[in-house]
């Protein structure tokens, strides 16, 4: 996308950092909010006296807006800021110093993206090592194998007379290791190869359900529009839906998404987001639905249809996670357990009440979320039977704040394995972090 | 009588080779392969020092060893724990539990029998409490 292109987004990172709301900017230009998300979104071209007025809301240059110079780099200087958290910065003259020395403030904010991409890694690689249970088992097989050639090989070639019952047993202890081993690291190559080039991640059927869903970006126009229906789509995605287990959690949580698009139908959606804004409650009641299925709705909308990215997560009363619609700067673990102090899981130990909690992912990017729950039982409730809940938190991030220290929100980790929380009652398991990794 | 030494380990030629070479140095080498019932085993038994591996069938060495330090008979037996695990919480949850001494797989012949005298050893020579 072009730098031109792109006026949209400046704008609306712009407005964040002001802290302004779509809804409130668009009045003061006098434009709608739906025109205004147009344009953040870059689907509208802009230019001329409207660009002049929002620049001016904005207090920023227009060149700013529709060169984008220094944004982009701008935000990343604070992000660094942020993040080296003991080190005072003048965040408030980051402007200036971009200006005046952009070689070494392209320098500073590309080592800044570096540190946060390997930072990523080595918390996947991590996850994975400690919680991918397939390849701890391979890992483990593939060790005590070469530690049994090891010493027979050994025991062959440093001891001096060996008796021959003894030799021809280690001789053919020996071949039956090797060719144990042999395959074994095929076996852990075929994983990992498949793991890294394929989008699906066979074998592991959430995770087949959760990337069709994704690839589709967690909206199905054909649902929509009733044009299709869950069983054709999940007929139709056989090559990404592999296991008869992942068909099945898609065909359920497709199921799902055809209902709630027949309650809440996406344009009468759509005009009732504009009247009464991101407020689950108020979409609740407008379409006399529960706040489980307004949260799933709201995730499920096209792209650019939101003023704010929205995520998901569902889970079921044993704390597994069911459901996964990532947002930037919240992670979400592939493997393991959550951070137990998640609203998600507040909501479990009360049902049917809705929790709201101001959060902040402790880590390299303490960006900040408002995170709504609400447990809710499944299916109709029975005498005689205890009822089975299930939980599911919608993560909006809130605009990023100018000053931290005046946080009062609720600090949470992702899982313990990457959490630098020290004296934490929830901890599991200890943290790489603190091993000085 | 012959030191006693009790393997618990459920990889069959790592058993095999272990047991050669701690038998070649004088030890008598009894075995064991599952994690489930250990702890009766090595009552039975009663060895003068264990080699544990940590990933077993039925319990883990990890809870095993942790049970072994509950019980005041069993409990100053040295332990050399093998695991194929070897990363550093790995070590600390062991050195929690009260292992006598860590190492990694593959490991080296040599070491092992090392590993094991110096244990007795030391064994031996601590002070009776």
């Amino acid at each position: 996308m072009g730098r031109d292109t792109l006026t949209g987004s400046r704008i609306r990172e712009r407005r964040s950092i002001a802290g302004l709301r779509q809804a409130e900017l668009a009045r003061r230009v006098g434009i709608s909010a739906s025109y205004l998300n147009l344009i953040e979104h870059n689907r509208r071209r802009i230019g001329g006296k409207l660009l002049v007025d929002i620049a001016r809301v904005l207090s920023v240059e227009p060149s700013m807006l529709s060169e984008g110079a220094e944004a982009a780099l701008i935000a990343t200087l604070r992000e660094a800021a942020v993040d080296a958290m003991a080190v005072v910065a003048e965040t408030d003259r980051a402007d200036e110093f971009a200006g005046r020395f952009p070689g070494w403030a392209e320098v500073l904010a590309a080592g800044h993206r570096r540190i946060a991409s390997l930072e990523r890694t080595v918390e996947t690689l991590s996850d994975r090592l400690t919680h991918d249970p397939h390849l701890a088992a391979s890992l483990h097989e593939v060790l005590s194998t070469a530690a049994a050639i090891r010493s027979t090989a050994s025991i062959l070639a440093e001891t001096g007379e060996l008796e021959v019952e003894w030799r021809d047993r280690f001789h053919r202890n020996l071949n039956e290791d090797s060719r144990r081993l042999s395959e074994s690291s095929k076996a852990l190559v075929s994983y990992l190869d498949d793991s890294e080039i394929s989008d699906d991640r066979r074998g592991v059927p959430y995770e087949e359900a959760e990337a069709f869903i994704a690839a589709h970006g967690h909206h199905f126009t054909g649902l929509e529009t009733a044009e299709t229906n869950p069983e054709t789509l999940v007929q139709e995605a056989a090559e990404q839906l592999g296991s008869a287990a992942g068909r099945q959690i898609a065909l359920g949580v497709l199921t799902q998404y055809a209902a709630d698009a027949r309650a809440m139908p996406l344009q009468p959606f759509l005009q009732a987001l504009d009247q009464v804004g991101m407020d689950p409650v108020a979409l609740a009641r407008r379409f006399r639905g529960d706040l489980p299925s307004v949260f799933r709705r709201l995730a499920a909308m096209p792209e650019g249809a939101l003023p704010v990215e929205v995520g998901l997560v569902v889970c079921d009363a044993s704390g597994s996670i069911l459901f996964r619609k990532p947002v930037s700067g919240f992670a979400l673990p592939r493997f393991g357990a959550s951070c137990p102090l998640w609203p998600l899981f507040a909501a479990l130990s009360r049902p049917m009440v809705p929790i709201r909690r101001q959060v902040s992912q402790l880590g390299r990017m303490a960006a900040q979320f408002d995170c709504l729950a609400v447990a809710w039982p499944q299916g109709v409730p029975a005498f005689d039977r205890d009822p089975l809940y299930r939980s599911a938190m919608l993560i909006l991030p809130l605009p990023v704040a100018q000053d931290d220290t005046q946080w009062t929100g609720l600090q949470v980790g992702s899982t313990c394995r990457v959490c630098p929380r020290k004296n934490c009652e929830a901890r599991r398991e200890l943290s790489i972090l603190s091993e000085g990794f | 009588m012959n030191r006693k030494v009790l393997l618990i380990e459920d990889e069959p030629n790592i058993i095999e080779a272990i047991r050669f070479l701690l038998s070649r140095d004088g030890w008598q080498v009894e075995t064991h392969s599952d994690g489930t019932d250990a702890v009766d085993v090595i009552r039975a038994v009663r060895p003068d020092l264990i080699v544990l591996d940590v990933m077993l069938p039925g319990k883990s060495g990890m809870d095993i060893l942790r049970d072994l330090r509950e019980i005041d008979e069993l409990a100053g037996l040295p332990v050399l724990m093998l695991t194929a695990r070897g990363q550093l919480r790995d070590r600390a949850m062991a050195e929690k539990a009260g292992v006598s001494r860590f190492m990694t797989k593959p490991f080296s012949n040599t070491e092992v029998v090392t590993a094991v005298r110096d244990l007795y050893a030391q064994a031996t020579q601590a002070p009776q409490t």
